[in-house]
C-alpha cells in the first residue's frame, strides 16, 4: 500500500496482445485498475477514455487484477474481447498474479493511482464524484493531471475509490 | 385483494450499491403507496448465490420476481449486478422507473 507522495512500486504488465507496459520512466503515468464485469468500471469507462484521448502526453495503463478463475468474465480471453469490440485509448493489461494490484492497494475497480515523472504517487482515488453523472467528465482525475502538467500538485490528492471490491485469489 | 408482496432486496457486501438501490426501493415503495417492507437478505458465498438465484448485487424481487429478470444463463455467484437504465447507461443499481414499474404492478395485484 502507497501513500501520497511515496515511489510507486514499478511494474511490467502484459496487454491483451501479450505487448509489455510499464509506467513513465520520466512522465505522468496514470494507472487504472479496472475490470470487465464491474458496473462502476463499466459506467466510468467512457469517461477515462475520454481523459486518455484528451491527454496525450500522460500514459494511461488499464490494469485488470480481477481473479479470472471465480469471475472469466474478467479472463484474458474476454479481455481481448472487449478490446476488438470497444474503442480503448489506452493499453489493457492483465495482472494475472494480483502482485501489482496488491503493491499499489488497489481496493476497487474503478481505482486510479497517477504517478509524477519522478515516478511518486500524486492522486488516488476516483475518477470524479458520481459514477452516474457523465457530465463530471472524469474530473478529479483531469484537476489532477492538469496540476502536475502545470508544475504543481493536486489540490486533492486523495479520494475515497468507489467500485466494486477487487476480486483477489483465495 | 391480496396482501401486500414480500419486498425482498437481495445483496452482498462486495458491491457498495445496495444502499442507493434500498433507497430507491423505499422511497418509491412510499410515493405508490405500498405499504411492504423490505426484507434485506445478504448473500455470503457462492453456494447461497445459487440456492437464491442470486444473479448479483443489489436485486431487487417482489413476490418473488426479479424486477429485472438476469438473462437466459447469466451466472448466479457474488458479484455486482449490472443495469442498463433506460437511456443505455451502465448502472449499479436498475432503473427508478423500473422499480416504479414492478411496484405498480405488484400493488395492482393486491
Amino acid at each position: 500500500m502507497i501513500a501520497i507522495g511515496d515511489k510507486a512500486p514499478g511494474f511490467t504488465l502484459p496487454d491483451t496482445d501479450g505487448v509489455e507496459h510499464s509506467p513513465a520512466d520520466d512522465g505522468i503515468t496514470a494507472v487504472v485498475f479496472t475490470c470487465n464485469h464491474c458496473p462502476y468500471a463499466l459506467a466510468w469507462q467512457d469517461r477515462l477514455t475520454q481523459a486518455a484521448r484528451d491527454y496525450p502526453g500522460v500514459r494511461f495503463l488499464a490494469v485488470n487484477p480481477n481473479d479470472a478463475e471465480r469471475y472469466p468474465g474478467d479472463s484474458l480471453e474476454a479481455m481481448q474481447q472487449r478490446v476488438s469490440q470497444e474503442e480503448w485509448t489506452m493499453p489493457y493489461l492483465r495482472d494475472e498474479s494480483q502482485e501489482v494490484a496488491r503493491a499499489y492497494g488497489a481496493q476497487t475497480t474503478p481505482d486510479i493511482f497517477v504517478i509524477d515523472g519522478e515516478g511518486r504517487l500524486r492522486y488516488r482515488g476516483a475518477p470524479d464524484a458520481d459514477h452516474n453523472d457523465p457530465a463530471l467528465n472524469a474530473a478529479w482525475l483531469r484537476d489532477a493531471l492538469d496540476a502536475l502538467i502545470a508544475g504543481g500538485q493536486p489540490d486533492r490528492p486523495e479520494t475515497p475509490p468507489k467500485g466494486c471490491s477487487v476480486k483477489w485469489k483465495s | 385483494m391480496s396482501a401486500a408482496p414480500v419486498v425482498e432486496l437481495l445483496w452482498w457486501e462486495g458491491c457498495p450499491s445496495h444502499p442507493n438501490a434500498l433507497a430507491d426501493l423505499e422511497r418509491i415503495l412510499a410515493e405508490e403507496g405500498l405499504s411492504a417492507p423490505v426484507e434485506l437478505v445478504e448473500i455470503e458465498s457462492d453456494e447461497q448465490a445459487a440456492s437464491e438465484r442470486f444473479p448479483g448485487s443489489p436485486t431487487i424481487r417482489i413476490g418473488g420476481e426479479d424486477i429485472v429478470p438476469p438473462g437466459e444463463g447469466e451466472p448466479f455467484t457474488l458479484t455486482c449486478r449490472v443495469y442498463r437504465l433506460r437511456d443505455g447507461r451502465v448502472s449499479p443499481t436498475p432503473d427508478p422507473a423500473d422499480v416504479r414499474a414492478a411496484v405498480r404492478r405488484a400493488k395492482e395485484d393486491t
